[in-house]
């Protein structure tokens, strides 16, 4: 064998190797991260956490009762508002799409996909916090409602353009008109993944920080109503981690591994429900 | 009944249309009666709804940027005093900032994010592909601040009290690794982001490295390459174009990044050489001063920060999907 | 090209046994179920229907054969304007159906009364009674035990009755291949077709599920008239009182089945069925 072909080997195997390393590296990350949250987050987690207001600052003690409950009216508004608005325009692009104008909207949503969230709250900010003169779960359910939108479409398109145009067609064969096609047989074909694609855009929005800094704002007390400014996870997580006390520090941790913990169970839930999608049997 | 030469347009059901005015309306009204109509109307009013927020957003950016594009014109992207008593703003730091952690960004996540997809998509049995690319997927849906979480209080440290001083030490002739090491900066930053954004790198070049046609790769084999010379050489070329494409695509998401680059890159809107200094991006004094913004001229400078933002992303993003579509193309033409 | 080699095998294919016509086609007596006229199709620019002028007989069976994308299965879907879920499709001519201009009238009407079966089975997503129900909840056409006695009927018409009748709430898609498409024969029977169209049920089947299908399909027409597309010579032959043979978008010959087989009028006909294209 030449030294040439020796030296290719060589650097085959040191270069295949590290090919591996950075693959090994990237995937510890994960655990990585999870395992920081669960050790220290998990020695923080108790019952306090869960049903407690925060404490003063200095004092030990309390919880964030208060932001996981602000989360979760955040997150309502943004499904009330977002999910339809998304699903309805998946519809529209997969069933009754004009060129241009489908055009015009995939590519819209594209690009609303694209903006920071950082951005997202400044829009916000300006056109409901400034009118209502207000920070509130409202504005911020609006936020995460716009980035929810075209994250639903384009996953409502997607499934709903898998369905065959088989299904559609026996569907109009039998005397239906298009609506009641859509609606009776093409939806509900889609249906597990048009969920699940809910499912994850949620569980995206839910660990968003950026876009509630001036909308939602934050609130160390119970918010009343959808008007005031109100305390979520990720914004406590981000204002206690940067604090000086310990206590809080803690408290991020653990709020942190509760995040984490919701988002990795939506996401991975939703994957293996994708995973198992049911295919007609061709005999 | 209908003379036997009807002319009927097909494009929906329904649409029987006999070409006198008044047979038009009788159809367009059957039709709205049977559903279709509404339904398209309410969809289409849905769909508009995406198309008018863009274009809100769009307007209310400028809109209420325009005192400081008045008042500094293009000088604002070049001065770098930030000085929100004497009302004098000027963008450069905050550019700076952003530039340095993403390029640092880029610099880590690209060979990483490239060379993990490389052995995805190349070497590992199916199985174990698919298997850690759901965990790498999963690595994408963790929460920006949960990154920040272990850059403040995982990476910082280490930084300070290990790295760092490895680094000044060892390289401490370059201006990049000198001056005062307080764990936060732009070091801290760039890497907090790279992790971030390894994972978009990763699955988007996995896939068009695995769209590439077996040919390519088989005909390297055939004449005697390696497997590492068949995908360098080959196979990775070939998919150039979308692996770039996957690089913008993470470029923009580290520009706009906000919540993990705050935490760590130690908010000083300072321009300095170092990677060891604290300094600032356009996302994190967003962040950081907007609500405690004194005066209009100070909200209305850091919304025009905000525009740029969306200005550069999404050119950025316009580019990436450009070239993915590129090479998706150039992969069907060929099979 | 499942075509025949020599005529004397022609002579041994099993003809359905039909009394003898005193009259020639052209002057049928009763009224035809459905009347095609001066017919043409066009996709956009092109055109793929040529003039076809065509009448299928009440409560019969009528094939329609040719070569590969010679516009049978064009044709069939015209007959209940399935065509028009595709954009630039264009149709001139007439056709009617019962006297009525099918053209004008409102499609799910029309379909409510010509009902179809496409080559590949379709079943939705549902369960098999919702399968078969499906035609009847949309059309309003029952209720609770009414339902549920109108999907039986269609069940056992389709000949599927039988083997379903204990999992009526699985899934259509546990179904076999073949029965997969008596549920779809099943479901477009459940709204009580005048007219059944069938696009090359049987070409996805085994020879044993062709046969029990085309066993249905002699039961039916005694309620329903049938319009079946197929390439296969053999089945037409098998199953059809009148025949139609296309080719290039033209209906080249229609008349009795054994005539078209036994003495056809044509050169293209004849050509087609003794295998020298094709």
């Amino acid at each position: 064998m030449s030294y040439r072909r020796v030296w290719r080997k060589c650097v085959n195997g040191v270069m295949l190797g590290l090919t591996g390393l950075c693959a090994l590296v990237t995937v510890s990350v994960l655990f990585f991260i999870l395992g920081y949250l669960v050790w220290h987050g998990g020695r923080a987690l108790n019952w306090d956490f869960i049903t407690r207001l925060p404490k003063p600052v200095g004092e030990s003690g309390g919880g964030m009762a208060n932001a996981i409950v602000g989360s979760a009216k955040l997150l309502l508004v943004a499904a009330l508002v977002g999910l339809p608005v998304g699903f309805m325009g998946g519809v529209y692009l997969a069933e009754f799409g004009d060129r241009t104008f489908s055009f015009l909207v995939r590519y819209t949503a594209d690009l609303l996909n694209g903006v920071p969230s950082i951005v997202m709250g400044i829009f916000v900010y300006t056109v409901v916090v400034l009118p209502m003169r207000r920070f509130s779960a409202l504005a911020g359910g609006l936020a995460l409602a716009v980035m929810l939108i075209p994250i639903v479409l384009r996953s409502t398109e997607e499934f709903l353009r898998a369905v065959p145009q088989s299904l559609r067609e026996g569907a109009l064969a039998l005397g239906a008109n298009k609506w009641r096609a859509i609606a009776t047989v093409v939806v509900p074909a889609a249906a597990r993944g048009i969920a699940t694609g809910m499912l994850l855009s949620l569980a995206r929005v839910a660990g968003e920080t950026a876009p509630l800094l001036f909308t939602s704002f934050g609130n160390p007390f119970w918010s009343s109503g959808f008007n005031e400014p109100t305390a979520s996870l990720p914004v406590m997580i981000f204002t206690y981690a940067l604090s000086a006390y310990d206590d809080w520090h803690r408290q991020a941790w653990a709020a942190g591994l509760v995040l984490l913990a919701l988002v990795l169970v939506a996401n991975i839930g939703a994957r293996l429900i994708l995973a198992r999608k049911q295919s007609p049997v061709r005999g | 009944m209908a003379s036997p030469a009807v002319l009927v347009e097909g494009g929906g059901p329904g649409r029987a249309t006999p070409p006198d005015a008044p047979g038009r309306v009788r159809s367009w009204v059957r039709r709205l009666q049977s559903g279709d109509e509404i339904a398209h109307l309410i969809t289409l009013v849905f769909a508009s709804s995406i198309f008018l927020v863009t274009v809100l957003l769009v307007f209310e950016l400028f809109h209420t940027s325009t005192l400081p594009r008045h008042k500094f014109g293009w000088q604002f992207f070049v001065t770098s005093t930030w000085d929100p008593v004497f009302e004098n703003f000027g963008a450069l730091p905050f550019i700076y900032g952003t530039v340095v952690t993403s390029a640092l960004a880029l610099l880590f996540a690209v060979p990483l994010g490239v060379g993990a997809a490389i052995f995805l998509a190349e070497l590992a049995p199916p199985s174990i592909s698919d298997a850690l690319t759901f965990v790498i997927e999963l690595l994408a849906a963790v929460p920006s601040v949960i990154f920040g979480l272990l850059g403040i209080f995982i990476l910082v440290p280490a930084l300070r009290n290990g790295v760092e001083p490895f680094l000044k030490s060892t390289l401490g002739f370059l201006p990049l690794f000198q001056g005062p090491m307080y764990g936060v900066g732009f070091l801290a930053a760039g890497l907090v982001l790279a992790i971030m954004i390894v994972p978009f790198i990763l699955s988007v070049s996995r896939e068009v490295l695995l769209a590439v046609p077996v040919e390519q790769r088989e005909a390297a084999l055939a004449l005697g390459a390696t497997r590492w010379e068949a995908t360098w050489k080959v196979v990775v070329p070939y998919a150039r174009a979308g692996i770039l494409g996957s690089v913008f695509l993470a470029l923009a998401r580290a520009l706009g990044e906000t919540v993990a680059v705050t935490m760590v890159i130690g908010n000083n809107p300072k321009i300095s050489a170092s990677l060891f200094a604290p300094g600032y991006s356009i996302a994190a004094v967003i962040a950081n001063e907007f609500t405690e913004a004194t005066g209009d001229l100070h909200v209305q400078a850091l919304i025009e920060l905000g525009l740029v933002l969306f200005i550069v992303t999404f050119i950025i993003n316009g580019l990436a999907r450009l070239l993915i579509l590129a090479t998706t193309a150039r992969g069907s033409e060929h099979a | 090209m499942n075509g025949f080699a020599n005529p004397v095998v022609m002579t041994s294919i099993p003809m359905t046994d039909k009394p003898a016509e005193s009259e020639p086609k052209a002057t049928a007596v009763s009224a035809p179920k459905i009347a095609v006229a001066g017919l043409n199709f066009h996709y956009g620019a092109h055109q793929v229907l040529h003039d076809i002028n065509l009448k299928v007989e009440e409560k019969k069976i009528t094939a329609l054969i040719g070569p590969s994308g010679c516009g049978k299965s064009t044709f069939l879907r015209t007959l209940n304007r399935m065509y028009e879920t595709v954009r630039h499709a264009r149709v001139e001519g007439q056709v009617r159906l019962d006297r009525e201009d099918v053209l004008s009238m409102d499609v799910s009407a029309l379909r409510r009364r010509v009902g179809m079966v496409f080559q590949r089975s379709n079943p939705f997503p549902k369960t098999i009674f919702e399968n078969v129900a499906y035609g009847l909840r949309v059309n309003g056409g029952g209720r609770g035990a009414n339902l549920a006695e109108k999907v039986e009927a269609s069940l056992r018409r389709a000949a599927l009755w039988d083997e379903v009748k204990d999992q009526l709430h699985k899934s259509a898609y546990a179904l076999s291949g073949g029965q997969q498409q008596r549920l779809c024969i099943a479901r477009a029977l459940a709204v009580e077709p005048e007219v059944l169209l069938l696009d090359e049920p049987c070409s996805a089947l085994d020879p044993i599920a062709t046969a029990k299908i085309e066993e249905l399909l002699f039961g039916l027409r005694q309620s329903c008239t049938i319009v079946i597309v197929t390439h296969n010579m053999q089945q037409a032959a098998r199953v059809a009182d009148d025949t139609g043979f296309f080719l290039l978008g033209r209906l080249i010959e229609f008349d009795e089945t054994k005539l078209i087989f036994k003495k056809p009028a044509k050169k293209e006909t004849e050509d087609y069925i003794t295998g020298r294209f094709g």
